[in-house]
């Protein structure tokens, strides 16, 4: 985990592959899977990159990575190490695998997320799964699809290039005759290792990929059958629950834990700064950690008061800056148009409804654990650190969780979990409660940025400075063509524990910059919209921005102090997004309502419709709170509303009208979007609010019922 | 301790467990009923919803010792000889659903409306679905899957 920074991993590069013998591992894989055939690569391109970059020397586990099976019955199982969190990819994978493999998607089963059977892989996040792996597993299957034809074509003696591939079966025309790939696969042990790049099938031709099939498992979810990592059981488990510090950096001075172990069932783990319980049921276990008599020094630390200014002294240049070219202070000193303005956003929580939660099994000196996480692998190595164990002995599978948004990078509910199992010589749940997932999980980081920016009185921008404090670099670089640039984010001593969040400092960056452009519009007496695109050269994010206008009306009404419109957007990890948003205030109740949004999104060639919309809504709806109300309130060590009755989280109410315009750019390759859609909201609404009222509001959140202390009282609520 | 006969999904469950446990806890971790789903353990979220006679209760702040003979209801009882309910139907032809774990109770919260206000309005749904928070921000679809269940067709 990192301040926020961005992976910056390369992007997915094809090679050529050679054919290496099979290890002894791969073969107990068949094995295991019975007969058929396993596509192999040898030294997968993405994943050595990604393994490369930012786990310096991280050897991978295996010299080859078995992706695909197809078994007798022609079912395929498909090996991948991302995980399926609610974006959709467990579907939009299995499409893009059906079409190359040319397979109904029912014959698809996607095994994710388990470190024995899947293929090393970094992690979920940076919106890399439909860029990365999408390619990696399209590759596999028209390289299988391939070998088929082959394999037919050797039985019947004939040219391969004569035969089709289709619905499963491989097919000579001119005769009608086919077998299935069950046939050409039943009872043998075949090991297809890919050698050379394939041609894959272009998204305009795509007939699986690129259409809305349903989620393929949405049936286990309305009728509660899926099990989640909380929902795991195993025999003889029991449920443990940890003692936790009454602040953060405290040192445990006495435990009396005489009241706890006459419980029934209770055991109790100490292990270093550790302690813990184990029961038979999670409900005794919670009572059993409620009655232990713990003091705790806890040291007097920063609270929202001195945030900001905490973040700006201990801040450092860091690498230098992003970018620097023209003469920015002489643009600023010397241009008609000056705008300075300071933002800041306040930590926020991920809050995912499920909290995290691991069960963890020893077996000798073999460790299995399930665990929500959006990295497997990371948090097998973790263990492996934790109980110095080789990374083979550690066993992480992740069952489709109930989401992270970026909050589940790391194994703390696992290495606890296993810890107590192991004291108790016994399976052990551990769900972590919600007051638990808010307080020693990590947060978004807070942040502060300062922008300086210039025009000519055209509207022509000129200078434009961006210091980001704290909350990150991504999305930091103005997409507008700025001759003159000084662009730089400053890492700082963050108060509490932060880390990556969806979008990273994306949300924060492009609310700062589009809020920045608003008032520069405004100050150049120009259209917000027109001031974009007369500074704006990008093609996609122009045509974000001009499709959120049409389809919102943008232009057709003016604003009124009971209701604004406002404009916002940007680009990010290959996504791109605009927005209109409608306010409406009640200047009587000093009270501001989000009525109705319009976005458009674009990221390349889209796989599945009707999930990338609803990844958008999604977004939206999220970015409703962190710009209008969510915030940590946080004092001495201690988060101060750790709870959903204080933390407030949007809800029903809270959901304008929605209006999503999809991009479809079939001719470049496809991006992800679990990311990037959360940008362009909040901006949209602070320029709405301006326009209604003539405040600028530079704050995130926005309209909270009471502000956060040291933060200026908010001019409305929501 | 105590032993509770609790009548769940047309069957008669026995559990020996303190009385102020919650319902929830009884559910998933005495009874392997893991549909329903810890959220918050103060109301605040609707993960944990169940019927209780028929109306959508926060099994988190039940503690299972008032239960008595009430018929509990849980997700995993709406499924019936293979056929979905109609509002399960709906979410899946809606695609109401992200990381689908607030699912289970805003299903049994619609089933529970629609019991007493089988036409609900969207301020209705609104009003009386609140309660239940769904982190990834379905809320669209999920309202159209209410009005889906209670007027036969999306609207």
């Amino acid at each position: 985990m990192s301040s926020g920074a961005d992976p910056e991993l390369e992007p997915f590069q094809e090679e050529r592959w050679r054919l290496l013998a099979l290890p002894l591992d791969r073969r107990d894989f068949l094995r295991f899977f019975g007969g058929g055939l396993l596509v192999c690569l040898a030294h997968p391109p993405a994943v050595a990159q990604e393994s490369g970059r930012s786990f310096g020397g991280h050897l991978l586990p295996r010299d080859i990575a078995a992706w695909l099976h197809i078994d007798a019955a022609s079912q395929v199982r498909v090996f991948t190490g991302k995980v399926e969190v609610g974006q959709n990819i467990r579907t939009s994978l299995a499409q893009l695998v059906a079409e190359e493999l040319r397979v109904p998607i029912g014959c698809i089963t996607m095994v994710m997320g388990d470190t024995a059977l899947t293929p090393y892989d970094m992690g979920t996040f940076g919106s890399r799964s439909t860029p990365t792996m999408g390619p990696q597993l399209r590759t596999m299957a028209a390289a299988a699809r391939q070998a088929l034809i082959e394999a037919a074509a050797a039985r019947w003696q004939l040219n391969a290039a004569s035969l089709t591939a289709d619905a499963g079966k491989v097919t000579d025309p001119r005769t009608a005759r086919s077998f299935t790939y069950g046939e050409l696969t039943g009872g043998q042990d075949l090991v297809h290792v890919v050698s050379d790049s394939e041609t894959l099938t272009p998204a305009a031709d795509w007939k699986i990929a690129g259409t809305s099939i349903p989620k393929t498992d949405g049936r286990d979810f309305v009728t509660g059958r899926h099990q989640y990592p909380s929902d795991i059981v195993r025999p003889n488990m029991l449920f443990g629950a940890v003692l936790r510090p009454t602040g953060y950096n405290a040192t445990l001075i006495s435990l009396d834990s005489s009241a706890a172990e006459k419980l029934s069932g209770v055991r109790l783990v100490r292990d270093g700064g550790f302690v813990g319980v184990v029961a038979p049921d999670a409900f005794t276990a919670q009572r059993a950690v409620s009655d232990l008599r713990a003091q705790w020094n806890v040291p007097a630390q920063p609270s929202n008061r001195e945030l900001f200014q905490l973040l700006k002294d201990s801040s450092d240049p860091g690498d230098g800056p992003q970018s620097a070219s023209g003469s920015v202070e002489q643009e600023l000193a010397t241009a008609p148009i000056r705008v300075d303005q300071q933002y800041t956003v306040q930590y926020i929580a991920h809050a995912p409804l499920e909290p995290r939660a691991a069960v963890a099994e020893w077996n000798g000196s073999s460790l299995t654990v399930w665990t929500g996480t959006q990295r497997p692998f990371g948090v097998r190595d973790e263990l492996a650190q934790a109980f110095h164990l080789a990374a083979d002995q550690v066993h992480v599978l992740q069952p489709d969780m109930g989401s992270g948004y970026g909050g589940k990078h790391t194994g703390e509910a696992a290495i606890e979990a296993a810890r107590l199992a192991r004291a108790a010589g016994k399976p052990v749940k551990l769900v972590w409660t919600r007051g638990e997932e808010f307080t020693w999980a990590y947060f978004r980081p807070a942040g502060v940025i300062e922008i300086r920016a210039a025009a000519q009185s055209d509207g022509t921008l000129v200078a434009w400075e961006h210091h980001n404090y704290n909350s990150g670099s991504a999305a930091i670089a103005t997409p507008y063509v700025i001759p003159a640039q000084l662009v730089h984010y400053h890492p700082a001593r963050s108060p509490l524990r932060q880390g990556s969040y969806r979008s990273l400092a994306a949300a924060a960056n492009v609310f700062a910059r589009e809020s920045h452009m608003d008032a520069l519009a405004h100050a150049a007496s120009l259209n917000p919209l027109d001031f974009r695109l007369k500074n704006l050269a990008d093609p996609r994010l122009r045509a974000v921005f001009q499709a959120a206008g049409e389809a919102f009306g943008w232009g057709r009404e003016n604003s009124t102090p009971a209701r604004g419109f406002g404009i916002a957007g940007g680009t990010d990890k290959g996504g791109y997004t605009a927005a209109c948003a409608e306010v409406a205030i009640d200047p009587a109740a000093h009270s501001v309502r989000i009525v109705r949004v319009v976005q458009a999104w674009e990221s390349g060639a889209i796989v599945n419709p009707d999930g990338l919309r609803n990844q958008i809504v999604g977004a939206i709806v999220q970015a409703i709170g962190g710009a209008l109300f969510e915030q940590i309130l946080f004092a001495d060590g201690r988060v101060l509303n750790p709870r959903f009755a204080q933390y407030r989280v949007p809800r029903f109410s809270d959901v304008p009208q929605i209006e999503v315009v999809l991009i479809d750019r079939k001719d470049l390759p496809s991006a992800g979007a679990g990311e990037t859609g959360i940008v362009a909201l909040a901006p949209a609404v602070a320029n709405a609010l301006f326009a209604a009222t003539g405040v600028r509001i530079p704050v995130l959140p926005m309209a909270p019922r009471a502000p956060a202390p040291g933060a200026p009282a908010p001019p409305l609520r929501s | 301790m105590g032993e509770f006969v609790l009548h769940i999904n047309g069957s008669h469950l026995s559990v020996t467990a303190a009385p102020e446990e919650s319902l929830l806890s009884v559910l998933r971790d005495h009874l392997k009923l893991t549909g329903t789903h810890y959220g918050c353990g103060e109301g605040q979220c609707g993960a944990c919803t169940v019927l209780l006679d028929g109306v959508a209760a926060r099994s988190c702040l039940m503690p299972v010792g008032d239960v008595g003979g009430a018929h509990i209801v849980t997700i995993e009882g709406l499924e019936q000889n293979g056929r979905l309910t109609p509002v399960q139907q709906a979410f899946l032809d809606e695609g109401a659903l992200q990381c689908g774990y607030c699912t289970s109770g805003m299903i049994l919260s619609a089933v529970s409306l629609l019991r007493q206000t089988p036409h609900p309005t969207d301020q209705q749904i609104v009003a009386s679905m609140n309660g239940n928070v769904c982190r990834c921000g379905t809320y669209p679809r999920i309202l159209a899957a209410i009005r889906r269940a209670a007027h036969g067709v999306s609207q």
